[in-house]
Parts: structure tokens; C-alpha cells; sequence
């Protein structure tokens, strides 16, 4: 009821809290019991599992009477626990949210840690060894690929191209940096140790190196997690993420490198070589595999006009296996994915519906966030699991050498690069960028699959990484909030982007090119002018199904900003401010020739020219008419609101706007309710309009004028009135898009 | 340098020249070559049709209007001076130049000069302001034919509508500067010219 929500606010979140918390103490429980009453097997060796329980099954059935209630824990054994840590992540974020405060002060990614040790805690203090969750397969083929599609998919791309140069420069020379420099200094460091020189002198400078080279990577999982929090401006955050995406491939060769040294022992100066040329490999080698599925998904995307269902199968599908596929030749498997996303997404956006859009948004969302809690909370589980082999001196002397490579680093890095850039980085620039270089689980994945064999030493190494992973996302990861503060660094503007941007971005775009041409000079906007012609003349006939191959940016860039406000407008119910404070002084001139009884509220839509007008008032009426059908057969392959949903909401909104209309029927809403009884059009739309407002407003409204509502004509008019209200409600539910706050990024940036 | 002229750019020009645009000398010789490589009829100036020559402005939408602002109030040439000192908005700013002479005029690639030069691009008429007719003409430029004259026309409305602070349904050149698309200015600058010092 209306009156009760304001107050529901407070006690229904420690409500709420209180319930969460019983959920997760009772899948606790459930938990380490599945876990005592279960043998040692990891997710991936699944089946033997399954093979064995059913055998077990079989053998314990004979000479017993029948048994009505069995209990046979080991046929769903695998499914039901990731089930569970599924939804033991999902509590935990929900949770975090419900207590108050606690999200402002600490980020999640630490928060799911401390829990991933106290899961690990439990299992370990009810005696039981812990599951070694952190199984490298999984983390790779299934936990990291969500994130990084999302982050792929849903990246700006003029940012991340005007800055291509300065992230390639910290991604490559950056991270070979820090390899060498903490592999080098570490190995020094160990040759001339103390007391437990007998230990650390094993490590040979390989091996020294190879742990440098994992360790010295940026991690995507981390930054975004911690970066996602602070809302910093779009260019640090291009150039940290952009980062921490591109040194994947330094990172794959390197370890590659040193593995194979490692294990055969010698090095010569042809195999550095090639070291150098399989980089080149494995990176280009990686965005080419990335293209190439890219535009088969686009390709495809083409004719799916009629089985719009699994539109978004496509583009999962496609860049999946486009990582898959990277990987199978060592190339760069995240480089893949980040090119295949990035291509596919103009053209699959042009061909896809609507819904289809919000599908893959969704999808994506949702499963890079399962992901991220899971990683997090693994590394809490593993970090409890071990093994463990604490040496002071190595892990200090590692967490001070990453810290202070990365400073240097960064600093040296920048002094070369501001000579070339016409926005220069300045010192807060640079210091946030440095703290920002955090470790994650990648790390820890890459150090997990280390041949024993090979590294004896293979223990120190985790518990150093994982002693770097958490200074990192703890101590860094905590304190950049605070500090970007107190340095007052340029927050994120959240300035929706606009017509006028976009109409200027080209304006100087094609400027810039024409002063190039003057010049003679084959810059920067020349080629990129030739790459848009190329796309516009062949890519796009290919790409794009239709009429819409021909559409100009401008135009589509525009349908979409109209479409969004369509939907706002109907949503709010006509309350929404316009864009500036104009008094419509523009649309009041449009308005003039058209018949005055028009009902009032048009002077809050935008002047839409009428071929948008009749588009609009299309598409409205094509989604009211199909949820009134009121289909009694349920089809899964049509999407269509289901019609019990329908008919138990609208009751309870009649009963609302029936509740409100005996409370309050004061409104200051006088202009807009012009109240023409001569015209039974204008009073149902008006009155359905006051009654939105009131709706959202009815906290705010303390006095108005006293409007008595006619109440003779409303009696009548309560059936039509009570359609029009379903009507909305259900187009709320057809088209509202209730999501991430992150919406206005997303949709404006994908224009290049 | 290569170059065909009959003249060749005598030290005291390149030292005005550096002066009133602020380009070093060596980039001032590399222009003035490709200056002169455009110039067929080597009289030392440039009319409309040398511009209308280079194939990329043929197919560049604003490149009918490019060509005119090199050309000043009424002229149908244009001399080196004239041509670096159009070329001279499009150098990157430099804070350090304002130190230099806080009395002198404000160096050509200053950020108001250089949208003010964006702005005279949109503003045929020089009246300081842009209508929905002249905005209508550069939106019909850039998207080409194919689409109506009435989405042109609401795309306009709705721009003017957003940028439009003091209701006169045009855009004046403080309207232009704290639109939000101000951002984009610093790219308003041609990045290969810092190479060639």
C-alpha cells in the first residue's frame, strides 16, 4: 500500500538482511554436510564420480525391502554443489547490498574474499580437506570468458582507439618491464639471502623470471571490480582496463617462453627470437581469429529475421568458440574474444530486435557478475586450501619490488608518451593509473598450473602470489576510493550523450580529414575516414540485413536516442522533463497549426517528425494489442507476456489508483488537466496521466489547488479508464528495461 | 626542398610567419612546398579550383566549406600568408605560449579561435548565430540524400532544443562553446604537425 512504503524502506532492508542471512547459515550447513558425506572429487572429474555412485546405488538395493524414501546424495552430486556455490554467490551479493554502509566502504571483491575464506574455514574446521575449486580448467573455460565478453562487447570504442597507442605502450613495454624487473631483482635477491639462502638459492633465474612474468600482469577481473566502484573519468579508466585486456598476450608468450625454457634448460638467442616473433603471433594472431568470428556472427545475424528466440545464442555462441578456438593455438584467447565482441557488435546491432538487444545486455551482465563473485570467493577457498609454503623473505621482497616496478614503470612510461599525446597525463593521472595496477585470480590460475616437476618451488610461489593478490585488491582496492577523493580526480560526467555531440564528433571528423587532404598528409583521420567509407560501401551491404544497411550513423544514432525517449515517456506517464529548460517554445510553433483539441499533454513530447510519430504509435499499439489477445495457448517460441501476470497487477493497480482517488484528489497538475467533458478522448488520457503523476509523485505533493474531480463522468468512465491503465502497465512490462545504471554508456558508446 | 615555384620563401617571410602562426621553420618550408605543388598556375596564390584538385575534398561533405574558409571576406585567392594562417587554428594548444605575451592577441589555436573557426564553418552568414536552416544544410551534407527532409528537420529541432539556452531557437556562439560537445575540442587539432619541428 502507498502509504506504507516510505516507512517499509528501513525495516524492510534489516527484514530482508535477516532472512539473507538464515538462507546462507542454512546452505552452509547443507554444504559442509554434502561435502562430509562426499569423496574427494573436484568438479572436473565428474563422471568417474557419477559412474561410481551409480554402481554403489545398484549394490546397496539388494536384500533390503523396497525403500520408499531413499537417500542417494551421489547421482547429483556435481551439479547440486556448483549449484551451491552458485547460489552462495548470489546470496553474498545480495546481502552485501542489504547492509548498509558496508558497500560505500569496502568493495565487493574484498567482502566475497573474507567470505571465500570463511566457506573455506567451515570445511576445513568440520575436518573435511577442501575441494580444490581453483581448478585452472574451470577458471579458464568457464569463469573468465563471461567477464571478458561483457567487457568486450560492451566497449567504447572511440575511447579505447584514441588512446590505442598509449594502452599498447603500457601493455606490452609495461608489462615486459615489470617481468624483468621484479624476475631480475627477485633472483638477486635470492642468491644473496639470509638464513634461508639454502631455499631460495635453488630458484634459477628462469624460474625467477617466469614467476615475474606472471605476476606483473594487470588483472581485467580486478580492475573492473574495483574500477566499476569509484567512477573515475573515461579516459583513466580506458587506459587502466585497456591495459590490463591487452597485456594478455605478453603475458600468454611470456609464460610460454619461460615454461619451455625452464623445462629444457637452455637458452639460446634464436629462441629468444622467436620469443619475440611468436608474440606478434599469438597477438595478432588472436584479434585475427577474434575478426574472423566476428564477422561470422554478424554474417549470421543477417537472417535471423524469423527465429528471433536464439538471436543471442549467436553472439554467446560465436565468441565462445572464437576464444575456444584462439586457444587451441595458444593464441591470445582473451584478444579474441575483445575483437570478436567489438566487431560483431555494430552490425549484430543493426539486425537484431529489440528484445533481443536487452536479452544479450542481460545475459552478459548476469553472468560476468556470477563469475566475478565466483572467482572471488574461490580465491578466498583456495587461499584456505593450500598449500602453503610461507618464506618472509620472498613474498616481502615480491610485494615491494611489484610496487615499486609499477611506479617506475608508469612514470617512465609516461614521460614518453606525453611527447606524443595532445592531452597530456598528469602527475594524478599517473599515480591513479599505477595504484591501479591490480592483481587477480589470473595470477593465481597461471602459478596454480605449474608443473611440480618443474618448479620445486612451486608452493613459495603461490603463497607469494596469493600475498600480492591480497595486498593488491585489499589494501589498494580499499583505499583508492578515499584517495581519489582527496585528490579530487575528474569524475565520470554523466551527461547522456547527446545529439549535439554526435553531430559535432562527425562535423570535426570530417573537418580534420579535409585539413589533412590540404596538407598532403596521410594522418590519423585519413585512414580512419577510408576505413568508415570501406565499411559504409562494402561491410555494411554484406553485414546488415535490409534497408538499414543504408541508414547513416546520424540517422541510426537518432532512431535510437527517439526510441529510448518513447519508452521514458510512456513509462513515467508524460511527467519527464525535456532535455533543456526550453519552455517548448520550438514544438508550441508546431503545435499551433494542429486542432486545438488535442489533448494537453503533447506539449511534452518532443516534435517528432511524423514518419517517428506514426513508428512510434506503431509499435504502441502493436504490443498493447497483442497482451490484450489474452492467447490461451502458451507457445514458447512466440515472447509474449504472459496474461495471469497481466490480469493480477492491473487489479492491484486499479486498486491503488481507486485508494488514491478516495485519498487525494488534490493535483497541481492544473495545466495539464484541461478537463474538456465535450471531447471523451482528452479526460481518460488526462486523467490516466494525472493519475501516473500522482502515482509518482504523491509524496512530494503537499498542497495544490483543490481540483474536485468530476465524479458523475468518472463513474463512467472507469471501464475505458481502467483499459487505458492495464495498457501502460503492460507496456511497462513489454518495454521498460528496469537494469544497470551503466544503460546510457553502453548504447551511445558502440558508435565509432 | 624540391619545390616548382619561380620564387622561392625569403627568411624574413618565414620569420613573420612564424611569428604571427607560431609554426617552426621547418614546418613552415614543408607547407609552403606543398603550397606550391598545389598551385598549377604558380602565380603564388591559390584559387578555389587548386583546392577543388586534391581528389579526397572532392568526396569530403564539408569540403565545399573548408575551401571557403580559406578564402577571406570576398577573395577568390589566397596567399601563403593566408593559407598558414587559416592552417594555423590547427596547431595544438600550448599553455606555455600565453605566458609569453600576456598583451598581445590571443594566438591563433586558441581553444575560443579554434571554435570559432568550427562555428564560422556552420554560420555561412556570419550573423553569429546558426539557424535551423544553416544547421539543416550541414546535417543534409554529412547524411547524404536518402533521408527525408522532415527527420532532418526534427534531428535539427531536437539539437537546437538542446543546446538552445536563451530560447531564440538559434545557436549563438556562447551556446555553441557550453554545449556539452565542447569536450571533443581538443581534437580539433591536426596531430602530425608537432612532427615536423
Amino acid at each position: 500500500m502507498p502509504s506504507g512504503t516510505v516507512s517499509h524502506g528501513a525495516s524492510g532492508r534489516l527484514r530482508g538482511l535477516f532472512l539473507v542471512m538464515v538462507l546462507v547459515f542454512l546452505e552452509g550447513s547443507v554444504f559442509t554436510v554434502a561435502v562430509a558425506s562426499s569423496d574427494q572429487h573436484s568438479p572436473t572429474t565428474a563422471h568417474s564420480g557419477g559412474h561410481k555412485a551409480t554402481d554403489h546405488g545398484s549394490h546397496n538395493n539388494t536384500g533390503k525391502a523396497f525403500p520408499v524414501l531413499d537417500l542417494n546424495y551421489e547421482n547429483v552430486r556435481v551439479p547440486f554443489e556448483i549449484s551451491l556455490w552458485v547460489l552462495l554467490a548470489s546470496l553474498m551479493k545480495l546481502g552485501f547490498h542489504l547492509v548498509p554502509h558496508l558497500s560505500n566502504i569496502v568493495p565487493e571483491s574484498c567482502l566475497l574474499i573474507v567470505v571465500g575464506l570463511l566457506v573455506g574455514g567451515i570445511i576445513r574446521g568440520t575436518g573435511e580437506t577442501v575441494p580444490p575449486v581453483m581448478d585452472s580448467k574451470l577458471f579458464f573455460y568457464i569463469l573468465l570468458p563471461p567477464i571478458i565478453l561483457d567487457a568486450g562487447y560492451f566497449l567504447p570504442i572511440r575511447p579505447f582507439m584514441e588512446n590505442l597507442g598509449t594502452i599498447l605502450i603500457f601493455a606490452v613495454v609495461g608489462t615486459l618491464w615489470n617481468a624483468f624487473f621484479v624476475g631480475g631483482l627477485l633472483y638477486g635477491v635470492c642468491q644473496i639471502g639470509t638464513e634461508t639462502s639454502s631455499i631460495l638459492s635453488r630458484i634459477g633465474l628462469l624460474q625467477c623470471l617466469l614467476f615475474g612474468s606472471i605476476i606483473s600482469a594487470v588483472d581485467p577481473v580486478a580492475v573492473l571490480a574495483v574500477f566499476e566502484e569509484i567512477h573515475i573519468n573515461e579516459l583513466l579508466h580506458i587506459l587502466v582496463f585497456g591495459e590490463s585486456l591487452l597485456n594478455d598476450a605478453v603475458t600468454v608468450v611470456l609464460y610460454h617462453l619461460f615454461e619451455e625454457f625452464s623445462g629444457i634448460g637452455s637458452v639460446t638467442l634464436l629462441k629468444g627470437f622467436l620469443g619475440v616473433i611468436s608474440f606478434f603471433v599469438v597477438a595478432l594472431g588472436g584479434v585475427l581469429v577474434g575478426v574472423l568470428y566476428g564477422i561470422l556472427a554478424a554474417f549470421t545475424s543477417r537472417f535471423t529475421s524469423h527465429t528471433r528466440v536464439i538471436e543471442p545464442l549467436f553472439v554467446f555462441l560465436y565468441s565462445y568458440m572464437a576464444y575456444l578456438s584462439a586457444e587451441i593455438f595458444h593464441l591470445s584467447g582473451i584478444m579474441a574474444l575483445i575483437a570478436c565482441g567489438a566487431v560483431m557488435r555494430p552490425y549484430v546491432e543493426a539486425n537484431i530486435s529489440h528484445k533481443s538487444h536487452t536479452t544479450i545486455k542481460y545475459f552478459l551482465k548476469m553472468w560476468s557478475s556470477v563469475s566475478e563473485t565466483l572467482i572471488f570467493i574461490f580465491l578466498g577457498v583456495a587461499t584456505v586450501a593450500g598449500p602453503h609454503d610461507w618464506n618472509w623473505t620472498f613474498v616481502t621482497v615480491t610485494v615491494i619490488l611489484c610496487l615499486v616496478a609499477r611506479v617506475i614503470g608508469v612514470v617512465g612510461l609516461t614521460f614518453i608518451i606525453n611527447k606524443f599525446r595532445i592531452v597530456k597525463l598528469t602527475t594524478k593521472d599517473q599515480f591513479i593509473i599505477a595504484y591501479g595496477g591490480l592483481r587477480g585470480a589470473i595470477a593465481f590460475s597461471l602459478g596454480f598450473l605449474l608443473k611440480k616437476e618443474h618448479f620445486p618451488e612451486r608452493e613459495i610461489f603461490l603463497t607469494a602470489i596469493i600475498t600480492v593478490i591480497f595486498f593488491t585488491v585489499f589494501v589498494q582496492g580499499m583505499t583508492i576510493k578515499p584517495l581519489v577523493e582527496l585528490l579530487a580526480v575528474k569524475k565520470k560526467q554523466e551527461a547522456k550523450r547527446s545529439i549535439n555531440e554526435e553531430i559535432h564528433t562527425q562535423f570535426l571528423d570530417h573537418l580534420l580529414t579535409g585539413i589533412e587532404d590540404i596538407c598532403g598528409h596521410y594522418g590519423h583521420h585519413h585512414w580512419k575516414d577510408k576505413l568508415n567509407r570501406f565499411n559504409k560501401k562494402y561491410v555494411k551491404k554484406c553485414l546488415i540485413a535490409g534497408e538499414r544497411s543504408k541508414e547513416p550513423q546520424l540517422i541510426a544514432f537518432y532512431h535510437k536516442m527517439e526510441m529510448k525517449q518513447a519508452i521514458q515517456l510512456v513509462e513515467s506517464g508524460g511527467g519527464i522533463k525535456m532535455p533543456s529548460a526550453v519552455p517548448s517554445t520550438v514544438s508550441m510553433q508546431n503545435i499551433q497549426p494542429r486542432p486545438p483539441t488535442k489533448p494537453a499533454p503533447e506539449r511534452a513530447i518532443p516534435q517528432l517528425s511524423k514518419n517517428k510519430e506514426e513508428e512510434i504509435r506503431k509499435i504502441l499499439r502493436t504490443n498493447l494489442q497483442r497482451t490484450r489477445q489474452r492467447l490461451r495457448s502458451y507457445n514458447r517460441h512466440t515472447l509474449v507476456a504472459d496474461p495471469y501476470e497481466d490480469g493480477l497487477s492491473d487489479l492491484f493497480l486499479k486498486k491503488q489508483k481507486m485508494f488514491q482517488i478516495e485519498k487525494k484528489p488534490a493535483s497541481n497538475k492544473v495545466p495539464m488537466i484541461q478537463v474538456d467533458l465535450a471531447s471523451p478522448q482528452s479526460p481518460d488520457s488526462v486523467n490516466l496521466l494525472d493519475e501516473f503523476g500522482q502515482a509518482n509523485q504523491q509524496e512530494e505533493e503537499e498542497q495544490g489547488l483543490m481540483m474536485k474531480p468530476p465524479s458523475r463522468p468518472r463513474e463512467a468512465k472507469k471501464p475505458s479508464e481502467e483499459d487505458e491503465a492495464k495498457d501502460p502497465q503492460k507496456l511497462m512490462r513489454c518495454l521498460s528495461d528496469p537494469g544497470p545504471s551503466a544503460d546510457e554508456d553502453e548504447d551511445g558508446a558502440f558508435l565509432p | 626542398m624540391g619545390s616548382r615555384a619561380s620564387r622561392l620563401l625569403r627568411e624574413e617571410e618565414i620569420e613573420e610567419i612564424k611569428k604571427e602562426t607560431g609554426f617552426s621553420h621547418s614546418q613552415i618550408t614543408r607547407l609552403y612546398s606543398r603550397f606550391t605543388s598545389l598551385d598549377k598556375g604558380e602565380n603564388g596564390t591559390l584559387s578555389r579550383e587548386d583546392f577543388q584538385r586534391i581528389p579526397e575534398l572532392a568526396i569530403n561533405p564539408l569540403g565545399d566549406r573548408i575551401i571557403n574558409a580559406f578564402f577571406p571576406e570576398g577573395e577568390d585567392q589566397v596567399n601563403f600568408r593566408g593559407f598558414m594562417r587559416t592552417l594555423a587554428h590547427f596547431r595544438p594548444i600550448e599553455d606555455n605560449e600565453k605566458n609569453k605575451n600576456p598583451s598581445a592577441t590571443e594566438p591563433l589555436n586558441s581553444r575560443t579561435n579554434k571554435l570559432l573557426f568550427a562555428f564560422r564553418l556552420y554560420d555561412l552568414d556570419r550573423d553569429d548565430k546558426i539557424s535551423r536552416d544553416e544547421l539543416l544544410q550541414v546535417l543534409r551534407m554529412m547524411v547524404g540524400v536518402n533521408i527525408s527532409d522532415e527527420q532532418l528537420g526534427s534531428i535539427a529541432d531536437r539539437t537546437i532544443q538542446e543546446a538552445d539556452t536563451n530560447g531564440d531557437s538559434c545557436i549563438s556562439f556562447n551556446e555553441f562553446i557550453k554545449a556539452s560537445f565542447v569536450v571533443n575540442i581538443h581534437i580539433c587539432t591536426v596531430v602530425w604537425f608537432p612532427f615536423l619541428s
